[in-house]
């Protein structure tokens, strides 16, 4: 009886062990990624790597979806402590690219990545470095207008043509506001981004000759005007640009979906927000950017997803990234997220949004039109790795000018002098 | 009569002693050997032993953190770490105080510090004013024998306890566009007033908010002052036939000065500190409007795409020595009224 009770125990520690070395050899390698969603691109991606996982037992991928405001401020500091996710997803590309991992060793088929994301690979680059792969672009947004065509039409006012420029538009909006008591005649979010479609319409060269920024040129300032003109005679509320101090973003999202915005510069990830929220409550449409005296140009930009070097998982990282960025993946999600593709590939194919209204549909393709005019100052703004230096400098500047801080040539001097301050301490 | 076993006190002492017996063994254990390490120091000495777990705590979360921001302060670049930061000497601080004339912050280097510095000064003064007098009136009003006294009290109190973001989230929606307060004006037939971007109107309501939000906690401590001051002052001042005001004056003011002290001096830190209420109520703005110093530092440090630790770094020591001297005026003004 005592054997019997000897020969369970030891086969009971024999079991055991072996599922610990089964344990062990079947040990799954997590990768982490942190990521914000502007719309419903989070439950697409969640779902998109739960099939990643059920084909790969041995990665298993945590997804940590964190609001916008950590991504721009929380991170940073979490990659440079070295205490960073594995692969995030980032707006600020120039300033996380120091940070990013070259993935060319681990990727399957590095040509596929360079074919495929060859414009927005040197966005995603250290300062100085002209070939690695760190990410892809999750989206390319492009700036631009959304109109409330309702208002138009009960105002009895004519929608401006598509080479109108931002001067006609301003009047435009203006006239429809005043006729059907609009709030915002025209509202801009307060972000560079969105300044700059401005401003390189009017002719910003934005850099010199030698590629080092000069932001203050003739076609910056005849945008600084527009927009604090706009202010002082009412077209744009103060409310967006002026009733806030720094850096801090302020959007007109849901002011535009109550109805209260005429004309609403913002950009192409708004699109599944508007088609979800506003659904039948008014006629929205995406317009081409206005135009100035520098072309049409709207801003490109977007979030793209980065790998981090300091990842301990660089294949399972780049594993994971490959499924990702690869052509039926990344179509079913830009088709589901509303997102205009940063994949050429795909972009040339075109991308059915089936799940899109008619709407929807027609904002998508006047965004997707509108990269074909995108300038090359505005690719090179976007590219510049101290991008965000400028524009919250100028947000900055710019927005205690139309509070009335000071006037505009103040506001110029002060964006200049921030500007070289904050490259020089970068620089030490 | 409650028989021995059921007897609730001699429970009481069961379970009291239940609970003694092991601490009476701790204790027990612990005696031996911090005997023999009196022995060794001395009894003198033993009290440093007693302190030690508190200032080692202390110095890992309050004195390194202030010697790693100083150390911060002396560096530059955008490194995180001390080691990947060149050492820049006073540069930091050479660059705060670079003005033409420090009355006039457009003429400030680093003009944002100094519009929050003015900021803060007046928003300091104009909170705790309003602070000390509406928080005076309301404790005196609520020591009087009113009715709904107790209910009043918790009223008055029940701000204190929620979140300055919900308080200033709560504000934001009456006092936006089309917010509680324009509806209700549009309604008597007023205008609409933009309350957070008229930049008057704005500096007024933080000080309101702050002073609605804060005041229930300054309330209670002029309270418990007042419930100190003995009753038969006041009765020896009624038999003279002494005024109200007069009474309030010579009795309730000088005996309820340290209380006072206590009030002014916590606004006044407090208030120099503000930043969350006014962070979600106005964002700093409009311009700069509202713009605090603390906000100052926070946007320096981390909302700028090169975040310069060193320059924020900087701008807290300034800050920690305006706080520093407040503490010390503090302890002057209570130690020369205690010796009056």
């Amino acid at each position: 009886m005592q054997r019997k009770h000897w020969i369970s125990a030891v086969a009971a520690t024999a079991g055991l062990a072996i599922g610990l070395m089964a344990s062990t050899a079947f040990a799954q390698t997590t990768v982490r990624i942190a990521w914000y969603s502007d719309g419903n691109e989070g439950e697409v991606l969640a779902d998109l790597l739960k099939r990643f996982e059920a084909g790969n037992k041995d990665i298993k991928v945590v997804l940590d979806q964190v609001p916008y405001k950590a991504i721009t401020e929380n991170l940073p500091v979490q990659l440079a402590s070295g205490q960073g996710p594995d692969i995030a997803r980032v707006v600020d590309l120039g300033g996380v690219a120091r940070y990013a991992l070259d993935m060319r060793p681990y990727l399957k088929d590095a040509s596929y990545w360079e074919k495929n994301f060859g414009p927005f690979l040197p966005w995603m680059r250290p300062e100085g470095d002209s070939s690695a792969i760190t990410g892809f672009m999750t989206q390319l947004t492009v700036t631009g207008p959304f109109v409330n065509k309702t208002l138009f039409e009960q105002a009895g006012t004519p929608l401006p043509g598509p080479k109108a420029t931002w001067e006609e538009w301003g009047k435009a909006v203006k006239d429809v506001a005043a006729k059907v008591k609009a709030p915002f005649p025209l509202a801009m979010d307060r972000s560079g981004h969105r300044f700059f479609s401005v401003a390189v319409s009017e002719g910003a060269k934005v850099f010199d000759d030698k590629g080092e920024p000069a932001v203050i040129d003739e076609g910056f300032k005849r945008g600084a005007k527009l927009v604090y003109d706009w202010h002082q005679n009412g077209t744009m509320a103060k409310e967006l640009w002026g009733s806030v101090s720094g850096t801090a973003y302020r959007g007109a999202n849901d002011e535009f979906k109550n109805a209260q915005v005429v004309m609403y510069q913002s950009g192409s990830w708004q699109i599944a927000q508007f088609d979800k929220t506003v659904g039948d409550a008014f006629d929205w449409v995406a317009v081409p950017s206005p135009c100035g005296a520098g072309g049409c140009s709207p801003m490109p930009g977007g979030a793209g997803l980065v790998a981090i070097k300091t990842t301990k998982s660089p294949e399972a990282v780049a594993k994971v990234m490959d499924y990702l960025a690869s052509e039926p993946v990344l179509s079913e999600f830009y088709a589901r997220s509303l997102f205009v593709p940063g994949h050429l590939g795909i972009a040339a194919k075109g991308l059915d949004y089936a799940g899109a209204t008619p709407q929807g549909k027609a904002a998508l393709k006047v965004f997707s039109d509108q990269v074909a005019q995108i300038s090359p100052a505005a690719y090179k703004l976007q590219g510049y790795a101290n991008n965000r230096v400028i524009f919250n400098a100028v947000i900055s500047r710019l927005g205690q000018a139309i509070s009335g801080e000071g006037s505009l040539d103040d506001a110029y001097k002060r964006i200049e002098s921030d500007v070289a301050q904050q490259i020089a301490e970068r620089k030490k | 009569m409650a028989s021995a076993e059921t007897n609730p006190r001699r429970d009481g002492a069961g379970a009291a002693g239940t609970l003694a017996a092991p601490l009476a063994l701790v204790m027990r254990l612990v005696d031996w050997p911090m005997r023999a390490l009196q022995r060794l120091i001395g009894e003198r000495r033993m009290a440093y032993v007693f302190i030690l777990p508190n200032l080692a705590f202390f110095s890992l979360f309050v004195f390194l953190p202030l010697v790693i921001n100083f150390v911060f302060s002396v560096t530059g670049g955008a490194g995180l770490f001390p080691s990947e930061r060149p050492y820049v000497g006073a540069q930091q601080y050479a660059y705060l105080f670079d003005c033409g004339s420090f009355l006039d912050p457009s003429s400030c280097r680093e003009d944002h510090f100094w519009r929050g510095v003015y900021n803060t000064a007046r928003f300091t003064v104009f909170q705790v004013t309003a602070m000390v007098l509406f928080s005076l009136l309301t404790a005196v009003v609520l020591n009087m024998k009113i009715r709904g006294r107790g209910f009043f009290r918790a009223v008055y109190f029940f701000p204190v306890l929620l979140s300055p973001v919900v308080v200033a989230l709560t504000w934001k929606w009456i006092l936006q566009r089309d917010g509680l307060l324009n509806a209700a004006l549009t309604s008597l037939g007023g205008e609409r007033i933009l309350f957070l971007v008229d930049p008057s109107w704005a500096m007024f309501w933080i000080v309101f908010v702050s002073v609605w939000a804060h005041m229930g906690f300054y309330t209670l401590i002029l309270l418990a002052g007042l419930q100190a001051i003995p009753a038969d002052l006041y009765e020896a001042a009624e038999m003279d036939a002494t005024p109200r005001w007069r009474m309030f004056w010579r009795i309730t003011l000088p005996l309820l000065w340290p209380n006072m002290i206590v009030v002014i001096v916590l606004a006044l830190i407090k208030g120099v500190q503000t930043f969350d209420e006014v962070f979600v109520l106005t964002g700093g703005g409009p311009g700069t409007a509202t713009l605090m110093i603390v906000h100052y530092i926070y946007e320096t440090a981390f909302a700028n795409q090169v975040q310069n630790f060193g320059l924020a770094a900087a701008a807290s020591v300034v800050l920690g020595v305006v706080l520093f001297a407040l503490t010390l005026a503090q302890l002057a003004a209570s130690r020369r009224k205690g010796a009056a």
